[in-house]
């Protein structure tokens, strides 16, 4: 069955979206400050969902998976970075070893439970994430879990700008400036690399590829390495507020929502991926701050009504092509 | 489930193991046998789903709620006897399936995934929002008045109650299973193969893939209906946010993986995995708590997964050529 992109009338309607929304968002900041406190908010969280939908992303593509591991695969680095912390390395020394942890992690965990099954059924991979789950979670509850309040050092201070009557932490900044930067050296690994063309053509026909010289196993370790890798840094920068603390549940909640923001964006864009991030981000923001009937308990459901509502009207997510498929 | 029933001896057997199993048991080791039967009916629903129809769904958990939450509603407003209750938890899961069945014909493998989670995490939250009929995060209460089950009442929470439901959810496992039975031996059944083995070849003979697809999601989501009143039934007939969670689905998921495809003794290994397995593992010394257990059961799902392609079924059949052989 070969697959057919056909051109897609639907994009203009997304990019008309996209315009509408910054536009409201930039209207609404300059006009309220208030408005402008929870956009800038929602923009730092919401990239944080991009970057965990990103990794999401990457492995659909490469292996047309979901891996619900993926949330406790960066919480699970994320605590190895607080043990790095433990162990004296600073903050900023910490997190490239970390980054670099979590991209072995990614390798061994494809090499040796995802490889035996990948190819037998989408049941049996989902299965298999689930597993790893409740597996990560039971051993970082059993290290950690019980040790009480723990709290990684502060990434960027506690500082804050004013801008215009805005008070905008650093943090935010900081996560923003940080998130963008690891996208843009993903981006630049799949568009300008040899090994990066290697791994888009492993993903989009494994069989020419291999036939072509690519190894496709390695591609599909290196590109879960670069997924557990992206959910390490948003990991990482879900914890980057001061004011957090460690606890093993924290990137359920985010991986949810990264869940959200791949199904809007399309499972299969990376830039469906991150812009679906900042939309869920900005919007929960803006939800909690304006509608108080909608408690913080019913954000998910409401999210998610949202997504049930996208995938009926576009099963392919905003940014997906709609896929022919020639019998 | 295959098109004849498992040989007589062996559901003679079975029937037998079962009926004497709650006067060897302690009481606690009954009431956790109990809970393998109502696994049993919710994952003989989604393997008609996933096994037959094809389809995944990491969301029949909600379905359950559902069918938990109509039956101690139908016996607070109504007092409904237990039977009612059940039947009233099936149809209306068994709608609910139709509906989310629709949608779901445009959605495949991942997309269907994700949009079944997104239901999984959504519906148990609803009652936080209706909090008057819903009965919010403390639950529905069901009436105190004694109901009746064929004239059996509803003893309050002794020793013969965990004895009771046993018998209840075994019952009603094997009326369900037969029921599956016949379902799936016949025109229906085939129809169901086919679409999960070609969708193209299917249109192409004149089945109607979109009403089998929905048909198949209604008919699996009554099941897990039922299952689900028979939870809220475990727990004195109060029906709560936490029997319903997301975790529930995904261990339904995990039961019909190590199921396999269509065998009464798989089914049976698939429930008495994710219904005894958590359980058991926190009492081995080496584990110590919930937390060494957590590991234990991950290393496990992962271990099946790996090493029994067909899940239990599979490596029963294996089993079986090699004996013939």
């Amino acid at each position: 069955m070969a697959r057919l992109k056909a051109a897609n009338p639907g994009q203009l309607v997304t990019f008309a979206l996209i315009v509408g929304g910054a536009i409201f968002l930039l209207v609404g900041s300059l006009d309220s400050t208030n408005f402008a406190k929870f956009t800038v908010e929602g923009v730092a969280q919401g990239m944080v969902y991009g970057s965990l939908a990103l990794a999401l992303v990457l492995i659909y593509q490469a292996t047309h998976v979901i891996n619900f591991a993926q949330g406790e695969l960066a919480m699970l680095t994320t605590f190895i970075a607080y043990q790095l912390t433990q162990w004296g390395l600073s903050y900023w020394e910490a997190f490239p070893a970390t980054v670099a942890i979590a991209f072995l992690i990614g390798m061994v965990l494809q090499v040796t439970v995802i490889r035996p099954v990948q190819h037998r059924s989408v049941i049996a991979t989902v299965i298999v994430t689930v597993g790893l789950f409740t597996l990560i979670d039971g051993i970082v509850n059993w290290k950690w879990g019980e040790s009480g309040f723990l709290t990684l050092p502060s990434a960027f201070g506690f500082g804050s700008w004013d801008v215009g009557g805005v008070l905008i932490f650093r943090f935010y900044v900081g996560t923003v400036v940080v998130v963008l930067a690891s996208l843009v050296v993903v981006w630049v690994l799949f568009r300008f690399t040899k090994l990066g063309l290697a791994m888009r053509a492993a993903a989009l026909r494994p069989a020419s590829a291999s036939l072509a010289g690519v190894r496709v196993d390695a591609m599909l370790a290196i590109g879960w390495g670069l997924a557990a890798a992206l959910g390490a840094v948003a990991g990482l920068m879900n914890e980057a507020s001061p004011f957090s603390s460690l606890d093993p549940t924290f990137m359920q909640s985010v991986l949810v929502f990264a869940f959200a923001a791949a199904a809007l964006g399309g499972l299969e864009s990376p830039v469906g991926a991150v812009v679906g991030g900042l939309a869920i981000g900005v919007l929960q923001t803006l939800l909690i701050g304006y509608v108080p009937q909608i408690s913080t308990e019913l954000q998910i459901p409401f999210s998610f009504a949202l997504i049930l509502i996208v995938l009926v009207v576009k099963p392919t997510g905003l940014f997906g092509s709609r896929q022919v498929v020639r019998v | 489930m295959r098109n004849r029933l498992p040989a007589p001896t062996s559901c003679a057997v079975l029937a037998v193991v079962l009926a004497v199993l709650p006067f060897l048991l302690s009481d606690y080791n009954t009431f956790l046998v109990g809970q393998v039967g109502i696994f049993f009916i919710a994952i003989l629903g989604l393997n008609i789903l996933t096994g037959y129809t094809g389809q995944i769904s990491i969301g029949h958990g909600a379905f359950m709620a559902i069918g938990g939450y109509t039956a101690a509603i139908m016996s607070r407003d109504h007092h409904t006897t237990l039977i009612v209750s059940m039947l009233m938890a099936f149809a209306v899961a068994f709608v609910a399936g139709l509906l989310v069945g629709l949608p779901a014909l445009r959605l495949s493998g991942a997309y269907l995934a994700l949009a079944t989670f997104a239901l999984a995490i959504s519906i148990p939250q609803l009652p936080k929002q209706w909090t008057n009929f819903l009965g919010g995060t403390l639950g529905v209460q069901s009436s105190s008045k004694p109901t009746h089950l064929l004239g059996f009442g509803f003893p309050a929470a002794t020793a013969l109650s965990n004895r009771w439901l046993y018998g209840l959810a075994w019952a009603t496992a094997a009326v369900l299973f037969v029921g599956a039975w016949a379902i799936l031996r016949g025109r229906v059944g085939r129809a169901f193969r086919a679409v999960r083995d070609s969708e193209i070849a299917s249109v192409a003979s004149g089945v109607e893939v979109g009403v089998y697809k929905t048909l198949g999601f209604g008919i699996s989501a009554a099941y897990c209906g039922v299952a689900g009143a028979l939870l809220v039934f475990a727990q004195f007939g109060a029906a709560s946010q936490g029997q319903f969670t997301v975790v529930l689905s995904l261990e339904l998921l995990i039961g019909a993986a190590v199921a396999g495809l269509g065998s009464l003794w798989g089914i049976l290994a698939g429930a008495a995995f994710v219904g005894l397995l958590p359980k058991i593992s926190s009492s081995v010394p080496v584990v110590g708590n919930e937390h060494g257990r957590d590991v234990i059961y991950g290393a496990l799902v992962i271990l099946v997964m790996l090493v029994l392609p067909g899940g239990f079924a599979g490596l029963l059949a294996r089993l079986r050529s090699l004996i013939r052989a």
